[in-house]
């Protein structure tokens, strides 16, 4: 099957391992300082490295920082507990993503909130959450935004298509996160120990890659845009290996059959059109600015947090702090004092062990356990 | 009087029941073992049906209830799930079905020709296996109290070859170091068919359900002599499940090789679109079996000879001891991962 076979190929995949290891030893006869740290930014991408073992596969001169690319893991406790309390309400259909209902808030998750009888349905497209809607006139439904510039596109064209046909009784709660200033923050970080990035595949798609030209240039670090199969991985890790030995601190892209450097330009033009560029805060990180999607003044009568009266006052809440330090790439999941121990799949203290794509789940998942 | 009652769980009013307890997974391994066998002393709760030893012979006997969402699906619909279903849970503890019960649980409004249908391949599929059902039962909710129609089923089977292996039949406790994995054929079917059609997913696929009885496949390795040591059918929580629970029960090391898992390219290429493992969805057709290294090759050429062994692969084998067990695969680029028992209901990853 065209694009499926060609990613599960041994020994494509063994070729371009062997070019990874020439530059390394190319790159040793040039006195390079070793190991080499590469952070992929995508949760997704941080799941493919551990399914596939690509970080065992690799020279140990390679090592990977895991980034904050899960939009499951970044999504703030206190906006769990806001969906968790407008879920209950009785004339309310609340849908969402499916891993996002495993995430527990402060008393609960969201199956437990079904299970007591809140109409929570996970849908797979945003626009499932507008037929909803169009087939229950009389309940009103709240989709849970969440996610990056990837499923911001998809988001607003739901609200397009609420907004066209005129459906009234629709709404969001929204949490979506942009990228760059997120890794900004990190690489301004006087610890910062990234030597190289590998930018996510899905948000270049939808947002091109001009937006992290000039933080190449200005932190001097090497980012290549890359896919989420392991060949893909691999290649992304070649271009990146490849352009720390030329010194060239520039984006490169190595998901050429998917990315163009402008990115998709009717998917931006419908964000922009719904959405505008908000402070938003991020859990275990804190508040980012410029870092968030909200909805347009115009278009509130979609947001949920102004549509519905009596919102409900969450309070704050603490969280382990080692999850923000694991979310920043400064610790590696199983370094964590809590991770297989108080923190397992099936008792998540975060949300990082929650959602596929957060790291430590991947670790639980697929190797982080003794043998 | 010295009281009999085992001290309960001791649950807080907020824990309920929650579809990740019906999964087949991690959670639903807690359910049983904290509530069910903890009341039900006499619960057989590592199979799916229990053994009674008679005179002349074992009987094996085991029930099930079916409440997929859709009724019909493509490649079968829940009448002959329930009655695969319930010769598959007797082929797992070699035992042939003979006779089954059948319970009806019907909503209000039900379209008596939709009930036809069912029924008409149920009594298909039992003659077609030679099971006779003999007995049932019907009860029907008020609307809104039932989704269309749940059916339950009991089945009795006669266990049937030799006993083996020192004188017991197949279980994880004879699982040794150095057998064997095999699975009877390409995986992940029937989860996908279901899920395709019930998520309402803007995608086109021809993936039609695995559903299918594995009695002919399991008296097959039977004759021609196969030391089967252990066999489970890779139902809810898919083979990862059916994987970990013989690793855990027989506290053993398991290595599967990834390249070696069969998988067709459209199940392959929905699980990549939905993040998906293939390894954890269901499959009502297909099993994996643990028998000793010389005769894998001799067992793989047995069910490659029918239609649904067709594409059965041997996938890994018996590394070492290990208490508590462990599953893990090497993977497309020579790695070792682990294969965990999968958690709760399975989702679709967001991007």
């Amino acid at each position: 099957m065209k694009y499926v076979d060609e990613f599960k190929d041994v020994k494509a995949l063994q070729k371009i391992l062997g070019r990874i290891r020439e530059v390394i030893e190319r790159m040793k006869k040039n006195g390079a300082r070793f190991p080499l740290r590469i952070m992929e930014i995508c949760g997704g991408q941080t799941h493919s490295i551990l399914k596939y073992g690509i970080h065992e596969a690799l020279p140990k001169e390679v090592e990977f920082i895991h980034g904050p690319g899960c939009p499951v893991c970044v999504t703030p406790i206190e906006t769990i507990d806001l969906a968790l309390a407008i879920a209950k309400r009785s004339n309310v259909i609340f849908t969402s993503f499916g891993d996002m209902l495993r995430v527990p808030g402060s008393d609960e998750n969201m199956f437990e909130t079904k299970a007591k009888g809140a109409d929570i349905r996970w849908v797979y497209s945003t626009l499932d959450a507008v037929q909803i809607a169009k087939e229950n006139p009389e309940k009103e439904v709240v989709f849970f935004a969440i996610g990056f510039e990837t499923t911001t596109a998809p988001i607003a064209a739901a609200l397009d298509m609420a907004e066209k046909d005129g459906v009234k009784n629709f709404s969001l709660l929204t949490a979506m996160v942009k990228v760059p200033p997120a890794l900004e923050l990190l690489l301004s970080d006087e610890d910062c120990m990234i030597d190289g990035i590998l930018a996510a595949g899905h948000v270049c798609t939808i947002m091109g890659y001009e937006e992290y030209i000039p933080l190449a240039e200005k932190y001097r670090v090497p980012i290549v845009v890359t896919g989420f199969q392991p060949a893909e991985i691999l290649l992304g890790i070649l271009r990146c290996l490849e352009n720390l030995k030329e010194h060239k601190t520039e984006v490169s892209n190595a998901y050429e059959w998917m990315v163009q450097k402008e990115g998709n330009p009717e998917a931006r033009k419908m964000i922009e059109k719904y959405f505008e560029v908000i402070d938003r805060k991020w859990r275990g990180i804190g508040t980012i600015p410029k870092s968030g999607f909200g909805l347009r003044l115009e278009y509130s009568r979609f947001d949920t947090e102004k549509k519905f009266s009596e919102m409900p006052n969450i309070p704050e809440r603490k969280v382990n702090p080692h999850c923000g330090a694991v979310l920043q790439g400064k610790m590696k999941p199983c370094d964590c004092p809590f991770f297989g121990k108080e923190c397992t799949q099936q008792h998540p203290i975060g949300a990082l062990m929650v959602s596929d794509e957060g790291a430590c789940a991947a670790y639980f998942q697929y190797g982080g356990l003794k043998k | 009087m010295k009281s009999f009652e085992c001290p309960t769980k001791g649950y807080k009013e907020s824990d309920v029941v929650t579809m990740a307890h019906g999964s087949g997974g991690g959670a639903m391994q807690r359910l049983i073992h904290e509530v069910f066998a903890r009341h039900f002393p006499y619960l057989q709760k590592d199979t799916d049906a229990a053994v009674l030893s008679c005179e002349g012979g074992d009987i094996a006997f085991t029930t099930d209830s079916f409440v997929v969402d859709p009724l019909f699906f493509p490649g079968g619909n829940i009448g002959s799930l329930a009655v695969h279903g319930t010769i598959n849970d007797l082929a797992m503890v070699s035992a042939r079905a003979e006779v089954m019960s059948v319970a009806f649980i019907i909503e209000e409004g039900f379209p008596l020709s939709d009930l036809e249908k069912i029924v008409q391949t149920m009594a298909n599929e039992a003659e077609k296996q030679k099971v006779r059902i003999i007995t049932g039962d019907t009860k029907v909710v008020e609307k809104g109290h039932g989704h269309g129609i749940y059916i339950n089923t009991t089945g009795i089977g006669v266990r049937f070859g030799v006993r083996l292996r020192g004188g017991a039949w197949p279980s994880p406790k004879k699982v040794s170091v150095g057998d064997r994995i095999l699975v009877s054929g390409d995986i992940g079917r029937h989860g996908m068919a279901i899920m395709s059609v019930r998520e309402n997913l803007p995608i086109e696929t021809e993936i039609t359900s695995d559903s299918a009885p594995l009695k002919e496949l399991v008296i097959a390795l039977f004759e021609e002599g196969i030391h089967v040591s252990c066999m489970r059918d890779a139902t809810r929580g898919g083979v990862a499940s059916a994987l970990n629970e013989i690793a855990r029960a027989r506290g053993v090391y398991l290595r599967i090789n990834e390249e070696k898992i069969p998988v067709s390219e459209e199940v392959w290429g929905l699980s990549l679109i939905l993040g998906i493992d293939p390894l954890h969805i269901a499959n009502e057709g297909r099993f994996v079996l643990f028998v000793p290294k010389e005769e894998a090759e001799h067992a793989l050429f047995v069910l490659r000879d029918y239609e649904e062994g067709k594409n059965a692969e041997i996938i890994g084998e018996v590394m070492r001891e290990y208490e508590g067990g462990l599953v893990t695969a090497i993977t497309l680029l020579g790695s070792e991962k682990i294969i965990q028992m999968p958690e709760g209901e399975i989702l679709p990853r967001i991007c």
